[in-house]
């Protein structure tokens, strides 16, 4: 089946195609949603047979490369549309295909009466293809044609219901914004795959990465190449500075908050560092800005969340944090817990967005959880899987998120520090808080939205089944991914899966400080007490004593204030960088560059031409004898000329 | 015939051409012009015709054919065109005729 992963590709595709132009012919939402969804649904059988064809291979062949055509052949520069298949793109094309398939099946109940309904469906159909581009492209421009696709997916998705207000603001407002900061980074992505073309005469990762390992290059070269790429992750990953697009792009709608900016796009930039291993491997000093930029993001988005009051909204910062988590793993060298924290995410943030669209659906489209409360009665089956997720991501040992977060704290401590732990448990200990305050002011306590208006109601089983395969894969998906500490000689089957794909990267990497096992166990006992803790705080107000938060809030006013209002970063970048550069472009470059020099070149050469030609018009005076006697002068002047010259 | 010069076929030739082209470039009778165009015209054909024959060359009386039938084409849409003048503007007097100009 390898040889045949173009599929996963090509079907997204024509589904899009189709639903694309003759969706609005199809009046029949079923017809649209099966195409929708059944393409994506064979593509990741096609991907599982790929899986495990893969793995019955002995481990030295399990890279393979799938050509399908030359794309580009112009001075040297070669470009082979092709498939790279190994451990890492199978391992993601799974989680894309795989929570992508769950998510277009929710979609079909989610979206039902859409006047948009075919548009939607092409447009996710189009993100799959796009997303597939991205983690199976061989080289640095297939991935580009990937990444900068979803990018236009996420902004057509994102701007989905174009006519509707959204906060301060409109709907396509947002879209843009998330486009525009989206176009930043993969400024920075450009930079970096010139410099790798220039430095390595190739964009083939094959190519690059064998050359990056063995060649004499430079520590600044490899730096300056990794911080581009760095840039290019951190706009399409949402990190810090970049990161301002991802809770505006909630403006979508919630399926597609879980498919493409919680599960899957987000992650691509996770994707392209741990794809370009090596070249981090070799700067160490972008190796600790990886790590630090992903710390504090995870900080400063989780204390966002424990304020925020739309269910979207703390989702989002939610997975700003997690994102944050999984480049504090890259960056400490961790790169397969970065990729396997990719994955149970993918699992419990899609679950978790599903289920916040399952609420919001019941309740009519409120997304205050202030007016939400006591909902567990009315919706069972999507509080049981919320409340799975919700567990999964405070990291409760035995679920999901336990595995992937603990190994991730440890790897920080182990090769980044104490601080780097320490930093990293208190954000996961805020992140047990606020789900839990979430999932509390959701489904537990006093209802507080009004009966009159409001009759909470299940959704439809199209809806909660999609929700309890996720719930499933979110207490599951961890055991693939045991830490060493207790599968003993087994090692962790994850980690092996994935280890040769990073094998160059960490043999250059500084060898990781040994620590002992107990060490390891001690840690994972704080970081799970902290949490339980956090829980028990975040239960306790939160239902039974709401005043506390109240008191809280008033305490800290200003602190609150600034949480509220998310750091004011909106607010700083709108006057230190979208006014001046508005300001510039208004001032400057339209009233003085295009109005005056331009305009001015323009007219003033025009007025020069019509003064001009005003004074020797005069010649065209319509007569047409006139003209003859000029013609007749003309000939007898180069007749004389002629015999002159003989 | 051979006993008469060349030059007088082309003196000849060359004063029909002179006073051709004054009258079209002094009469201002539409009609008149166009009769000057044919002075011109048939002075031409009668330069090719004095070559041919001194020179021995058939091609000179050939071209004077070809000179002829385009001049009978061009008679008759010069004509039509000054009857559509006529009918439009009642002259064909050509200084009135001056719309054409900045």
């Amino acid at each position: 089946m390898i040889n045949y992963i173009y599929l996963t590709v090509l079907l997204p595709l024509i589904g899009f195609v189709i639903n694309g132009l003759f969706g609005s012919k199809i009046k029949n939402e079923k017809v649209i949603g099966i195409i929708g969804s059944s393409t994506v649904g064979i593509a990741f059988l096609v991907t599982l047979f790929a899986f495990f064809e893969t793995l019955n291979l002995p481990v030295e062949n399990r890279s393979n490369t799938v050509e399908l055509f030359t794309w580009l052949n112009v001075a040297g520069l070669n470009i082979k549309f092709a498939y790279l298949v190994d451990q890492l793109s199978l391992t993601m094309s799974l989680i894309v295909t795989g929570v992508g398939f769950l998510i277009h099946v929710y979609s079909i109940g989610y979206m039902h009466g859409d006047k948009g309904f075919w548009r939607f469906f092409a447009y996710l159909n189009l993100f799959i293809f796009a997303m597939m581009n991205l983690v199976l492209g061989d080289n640095f421009v297939v991935l580009f044609l990937g990444w900068e696709g979803v990018g236009l997916c996420s902004y057509l998705l994102i701007g989905f219901w174009y006519d509707r207000k959204f906060e301060k603001g409109t709907v396509p407002q947002a879209a843009k914004k998330a486009f525009v900061v989206n176009r930043i980074g993969d400024f920075g992505f450009l930079l970096g795959m010139f410099l790798i073309y220039y430095t390595f005469d190739s964009l083939n990762f094959n190519e690059v990465f064998h050359k990056a390992a063995s060649f004499p290059v430079s520590e600044a070269t490899f730096g300056l190449i990794a911080i581009f790429l760095f840039i290019g992750a951190t706009g399409k990953s949402a990190q810090i500075p970049l990161f301002v697009w991802l809770p505006d792009a909630m403006a979508g709608p919630t399926p597609v908050s879980a498919l493409i900016h919680a599960a899957t796009m987000v992650t691509a930039g996770v994707y392209m560092v741990s794809r370009a291993a090596i070249i981090f491997a070799s700067a160490p000093t972008v190796m600790m800005i990886v790590a630090v930029i992903g710390l504090l993001t995870a900080l400063m988005a989780a204390t966002i969340g424990l304020v925020q009051n739309d269910i979207k909204k703390v989702l989002a910062y939610s997975t700003v944090s997690q994102l944050g988590y999984m480049f504090l793993a890259a960056g400490v060298g961790a790169f397969s817990a970065s990729i396997f924290h990719v994955m149970t995410h993918a699992f419990f943030k899609a679950l978790l967005f599903l289920g916040a669209g399952s609420v919001i659906h019941g309740m009519h489209e409120e997304q205050n959880i202030q007016r939400y409360g006591g909902l567990k009665k009315y919706m069972p089956k999507t509080y049981v899987t919320f409340f799975i997720a919700t567990l999964a991501i405070a990291g409760i040992p035995g679920l999901s998120g336990f595995f992937s977060k603990d190994e991730i704290l440890w790897y920080s401590y182990a090769n980044g520090g104490f601080l780097f732990w320490f930093i990293g448990v208190i954000t996961a200990m805020m992140t047990a808080f606020y789900m839990f305050r979430l999932l509390s002011l959701t489904f537990y306590g006093k209802e507080r939205f009004d009966h009159h208006h409001v009759h909470p109601h299940e959704s439809p089983s199209v809806m909660t089944v999609p929700l309890m395969i996720l719930a499933f894969f979110s207490v599951v998906g961890g055991y693939i991914g045991i830490p060493e500490v207790f599968s003993g000689e087994h090692g962790n089957l994850f980690h092996n899966w994935l280890e040769p794909v990073y094998a160059p990267a960490i043999a250059r990497l500084n060898s990781f400080g040994s620590h002992s096992n107990l060490e390891e166990i001690l840690l994972m006992i704080i970081s799970v007490a902290l949490a339980l803790t956090s829980i028990y705080f975040a239960i306790k107000i939160y239902t039974q004593k709401p005043e506390i938060a109240e008191k809280i809030s008033t305490r800290f006013k200003r602190l609150y204030t600034i949480l509220l209002n998310k750091y004011y970063v909106d607010e700083i970048y709108e006057a230190a960088v979208v006014q001046p550069i508005q300001k510039g472009s208004e001032k400057i470059l339209w009233k003085f560059t295009d109005n005056m020099i331009i305009d001015g070149a323009v007219n003033g050469i025009a007025k020069i031409v019509d003064a001009s030609s005003g004074l020797i018009r005069k010649i065209q005076n319509g007569i047409a004898q006139f003209y003859a006697i000029i013609m007749l002068l003309g000939i007898a002047l180069v007749l004389l000329w002629i015999i002159l010259s003989i | 015939m051979s006993s008469i010069p060349i030059e007088y076929f082309l003196i000849l030739s060359a004063f029909m051409f002179v006073v051709g082209i004054t009258g079209v470039l002094i009469r201002r009778n539409a009609i008149v012009v166009f009769m000057c165009i044919e002075l011109m015209l048939n002075s031409a054909n009668l330069t090719l015709v004095t070559f041919s024959s001194y020179l021995g060359n058939p091609i000179g009386q050939i071209f004077v054919f070809f000179v002829m039938t385009v001049a009978a084409a061009e008679a008759a849409v010069g004509l039509a065109i000054i009857i559509a003048v006529f009918r439009n503007k009642l002259t064909v007097n050509i200084d009135e005729i001056n719309i054409f100009k900045w």
